[in-house]
C-alpha cells in the first residue's frame, strides 16, 4: 500500500530542511499539524454563530406555532363572546390586549386568527413546492419538450396579476379557509416552478452530475441525491419568503373582505376590523396588534430563512 | 429507490474481462454536433484500440475533439443535437448499441472517468466518503457499513493521510490536489478495467500532477487496468503513455508507441507540438516555438490536409488531397502526411521559386511562421 508515503516523505524532506534551516522545519511541521487536525469541517460550521436576533425571531415562531395550536386548551375567552360590559377597553389583567368595540378579548381573537395565517401561509407553500418543486426539478436537469413545455405553462400563468386572479376565483368560488389555501398554493406553484427549475439547471450540467452518471446513477438517482441536495437552500430560504409572502395576501384578501367570513378572526380580519368605521382613531390596539404580530412574524420567517441559508450553503462557507 | 439493489445485472458484464483480443476498440468513430451555424465534427473518423492494462495518450490542442473523443466512446453526450457514427467495442461488448440501462452497469463498474477539474467534479454538499461509497453499494451489492471501510481503504490506497476522518470531510476542505485524489478514488472504486483521464492534472499546480500522475501509474500496475489519458501536454503523457495518438482537428494524425513517436516523428503537427514545449536549456530571452494560426473551423474544414494551413511545409498537394493515415516500414506507427519527416526533416520538394511569386510561404520554414499563414490563401478563414 502506498499509503501516507507522501506524508513520510514532506516529513523527510522537512527533517532535512530543518537540518540546513532551523526555522523552515518548524513551518512544515505546523503545515502539516494544521493539515491533519486543526482544520475539521464541523468546526468550520460551528464557529459562525447564528445571533441573538435569530434565537428571538425562533422564539417568536415557535410561540406563535404553539398559541395556535394550544388555542383551544390555553385559558382563552371566546374569541367571538361580545362582552357588552367592557367595549373597547386597552389593556388590562382581565383583557391582556384589550377589547374591540364588541367587547370581544383581542388576545383570544389574534391566537385563533394566527391559525389561519399560518394555515394558508404553511400549506400554501407546501402546496407550491410539492408541485412546483418537484416539476422544477425534474424540469431543469431533464430539460428538451417537458421543459419547453412547462417553461411556457409557468410563464402564461404568471402573465396574469395573481392578486386579481385570486380576487376572481375567491369571489365565486365562496371563501373558506380551504378554498383560500388551494388557491394561493397554486399561485405559488409557477413561482416555485421557475425559482427550483432555475437552480436544477445551473446543477444539471455540472462535472460532478456527469461524474455521477459515468459512475452508473440513474436520473432519479442524480436528481434526488447530486441536484436536490444542492438546490435545497435555495428551496428552504425561497419557500419561508413564500410563507411571508402568502401571509400578506392572505391579509390583504381579508382586508378586501375576500378571506374566511367573519366573524371568524384572522389576522387580515383583525387589522380590517381595526381601520373600519373610524376605528383607527378611536380604538388603535384593535389593529395594531395584528399588525404588530404579523410584523413580527413575517421578518422572523425571512431572518430565519436568510440564516439558515447562509449557514447550510457550503461553498459560502468555503468563502 | 435509492440505492436499489439490481441483484445479478452487473454481472452481466463481468465477462468483459474474459474477452480476448484488445479491450477497447473504436472504429470509424464520427461525432458532430448541430449548432445554429452548421455542424461542427468535432470526431471525424477516428479508430484506435487498447489493450489490457496498457495506457493510451490522447495528445492534442485545444479544439482538436479529444474530450468530445473521451465522452463519445463513454457514450456521456446528449443524443439530442449529437450525431454518432461508427462503433466502440468495449470487452467484446458493443458500447455503441447499448441503451442507457446497460451502460449504466458498464459505466463505473467496468469503464469510468476522471474529470479535469476537481473543483466542480465532486459534488460540494456531499461528504467525501458518501460520494465513494455510492457506487460500491451500486455495483457490488455492498452494505453501507462496509462501503464505508472500503471508502476508507480507497482513500488511504490513493494517499489521502488519516483516511478515518477525511471520509466525513466535504470537498470544499480538501486541497485540489487531494480532491484530484478523491476523484481517482472514486473512479477506481468499483476496479474498473478502463479509465478515462481527461485532462486529470490540468487544473493542479505542476508539482502535484506528477504526483498525481505517479499514484494513477501505481494504482494501474497494480489493478492491471488500461488508462486512457487525454492530455493537451505531450510532457505528460512522454514517460507514461505505451502508445499515443496525436488529434488534430477532430482526426488522428500520428499515433504510435511512445518511444517511436519521439524518435521518429513522422507528421509536421507532432514535431511542431515537441517544439512548442519550453526548455530549460534555452537561452533566457528564447522565443517559444508557438505553432502560428488556429485550429481550423470545424463546420467548414479546410479543403486537404487539415493542419495544411498551418504546416511549414505545406505544398499544393496538401491543399488538394486529403493524406490518408498510413506506414512506412514499421506497422504500428501510422501517420496522416503527403512529406512526412526523415530525421527531422522534411520529405516535401522543393517549391520552386518564380519571381513575383506572391506566396514565398512554404519553402522556407524559417521564414517566419506568419508570413506562412497569412499569405496562404487557403488559410482564409471562413467568418465566425
Amino acid at each position: 500500500m502506498p499509503d501516507d508515503r507522501e506524508l513520510f516523505d514532506s516529513g523527510a524532506s522537512a527533517q532535512l530542511l530543518g537540518d540546513r534551516f532551523p526555522g523552515m522545519a518548524a513551518t512544515e511541521e505546523t503545515a502539516l499539524a494544521i493539515s491533519t487536525e486543526h482544520i475539521d469541517g464541523d468546526d468550520i460550521l460551528a464557529k459562525k454563530p447564528l445571533g441573538f436576533l435569530f434565537w428571538f425571531a425562533l422564539v417568536w415562531i415557535t410561540a406563535v406555532f404553539l398559541a395556535s395550536i394550544l388555542a383551544n386548551v390555553l385559558p382563552l375567552q371566546n374569541p367571538n363572546f361580545q362582552n357588552y360590559s367592557a367595549l373597547s377597553q386597552g389593556p388590562s389583567t382581565a383583557h391582556w390586549l384589550g377589547t374591540d368595540d364588541l367587547g370581544r378579548d383581542l388576545l383570544a381573537r389574534l391566537i385563533f386568527g394566527s391559525r389561519v395565517s399560518l394555515i394558508v401561509g404553511f400549506c400554501g407553500v407546501a402546496i407550491g413546492l410539492i408541485v412546483g418543486g418537484t416539476a422544477g426539478l425534474v424540469s431543469g436537469y431533464k430539460g428538451g419538450k417537458l421543459d419547453v413545455a412547462l417553461n411556457a405553462g409557468s410563464f402564461i400563468i404568471l402573465a396574469f396579476p395573481a392578486i386579481v386572479a385570486v380576487i376572481a376565483i375567491v369571489t365565486f368560488w365562496g371563501a373558506s379557509l380551504f378554498h383560500i389555501t388551494i388557491i394561493l398554493g397554486l399561485a405559488t406553484i409557477p413561482l416555485m416552478f421557475r425559482v427550483i427549475r432555475a437552480t436544477s439547471l445551473s446543477f444539471a450540467q455540472r462535472d460532478f452530475v456527469i461524474a455521477a452518471k459515468t459512475m452508473g446513477a440513474t436520473d432519479t438517482r442524480v436528481v434526488l441525491r447530486e441536484i436536490l441536495p444542492n438546490v435545497i437552500p435555495v428551496m428552504v430560504t425561497f419557500s419561508l419568503i413564500s410563507v411571508a409572502g402568502l401571509i400578506v395576501i392572505e391579509g390583504t384578501l381579508a382586508f378586501l373582505g375576500l378571506s374566511v367570513n367573519l366573524p371568524t378572526p384572522s389576522w387580515g380580519n383583525l387589522i380590517n376590523e381595526g381601520t373600519a368605521n373610524n376605528a383607527l382613531s378611536t380604538d388603535p390596539y384593535i389593529m395594531m396588534w395584528p399588525a404588530l404580530a404579523m410584523f413580527l412574524l413575517l421578518w422572523s420567517i425571512n431572518l430565519i430563512g436568510d440564516r439558515l441559508r447562509q449557514r447550510f450553503d457550503i461553498r459560502e462557507g468555503l468563502l | 429507490m435509492i440505492g436499489r439493489r439490481r441483484g445479478g445485472r452487473t454481472l452481466e458484464f463481468k465477462d468483459i474481462g474474459s474477452h480476448d483480443g484488445p479491450l477497447l476498440v473504436v472504429e470509424d468513430l464520427h461525432t458532430a454536433f448541430r449548432t445554429g451555424r452548421g455542424t461542427v465534427r468535432a470526431v471525424d473518423g477516428v479508430s484506435f484500440e487498447v489493450y489490457e492494462g496498457k495506457t493510451l495518450g490522447i495528445v492534442g490542442e485545444s479544439g482538436s475533439g479529444k474530450t468530445v473523443l473521451s465522452r463519445s466512446i463513454m457514450g456521456l453526450l446528449p443524443p439530442r443535437d449529437v450525431l454518432r457514427s461508427g462503433t466502440v467495442h468495449f470487452g467484446g461488448h458493443e458500447l455503441t448499441a447499448m441503451d442507457e440501462a446497460e451502460l449504466r452497469d458498464v459505466w463505473g463498474a467496468e469503464l469510468s472517468m476522471i474529470f479535469q477539474d476537481p473543483m466542480t467534479a465532486l459534488n460540494p454538499v456531499k461528504r467525501i466518503g458518501t460520494q465513494i461509497s455510492e457506487s460500491l453499494v451500486l455495483h457490488l451489492d455492498m452494505d453501507k457499513k462496509e462501503a464505508q471501510s472500503t471508502a476508507v481503504e480507497l482513500l488511504r490506497s490513493v494517499g489521502i493521510p488519516s483516511p478515518e476522518e477525511r471520509v466525513r470531510w466535504y470537498p470544499f476542505q480538501l486541497s485540489g490536489g487531494m480532491r484530484q485524489r478523491v476523484m481517482i478514488a472514486i473512479a477506481l472504486a468499483c476496479a474498473p478495467r478502463l479509465v478515462m483521464a481527461d485532462e486529470p492534472t490540468t487544473g493542479l499546480d505542476v508539482t502535484v500532477q506528477a504526483q498525481i500522475l505517479d499514484l494513477l501509474a501505481d494504482l494501474q500496475r497494480e489493478r492491471h487496468m488500461a488508462v486512457i489519458l487525454v492530455t493537451h501536454d505531450l510532457g505528460v503523457v512522454a514517460t507514461r503513455a505505451d502508445d499515443i495518438i496525436v488529434m488534430y482537428a477532430g482526426r488522428i494524425v500520428e499515433r504510435a508507441p511512445t518511444r517511436t513517436l519521439f524518435r521518429d516523428t513522422k507528421m509536421p503537427y507532432t514535431r511542431a507540438l515537441m517544439d512548442s514545449i519550453p526548455r530549460l536549456a534555452d537561452p533566457s530571452g528564447a522565443r517559444l516555438d508557438a505553432i502560428a494560426g488556429r485550429p481550423p473551423d470545424l463546420i467548414h474544414p479546410p479543403k486537404g490536409c487539415r493542419f495544411a494551413p498551418r504546416c511549414h511545409y505545406a505544398r499544393d498537394k496538401c491543399r488538394e488531397k486529403d493524406p490518408p493515415l498510413r506506414t512506412v516500414g514499421s506497422p504500428d506507427h501510422l501517420f496522416a502526411c503527403w512529406y512526412p519527416l526523415v530525421d527531422g526533416v522534411s520529405t516535401a520538394p522543393p517549391v520552386p521559386v518564380t519571381l513575383g511569386d506572391p506566396a514565398p510561404s512554404a519553402s522556407v520554414a524559417t521564414a517566419g511562421a506568419d508570413a506562412t499563414t497569412t499569405d496562404d490563401p487557403t488559410e482564409a478563414e471562413p467568418a465566425q
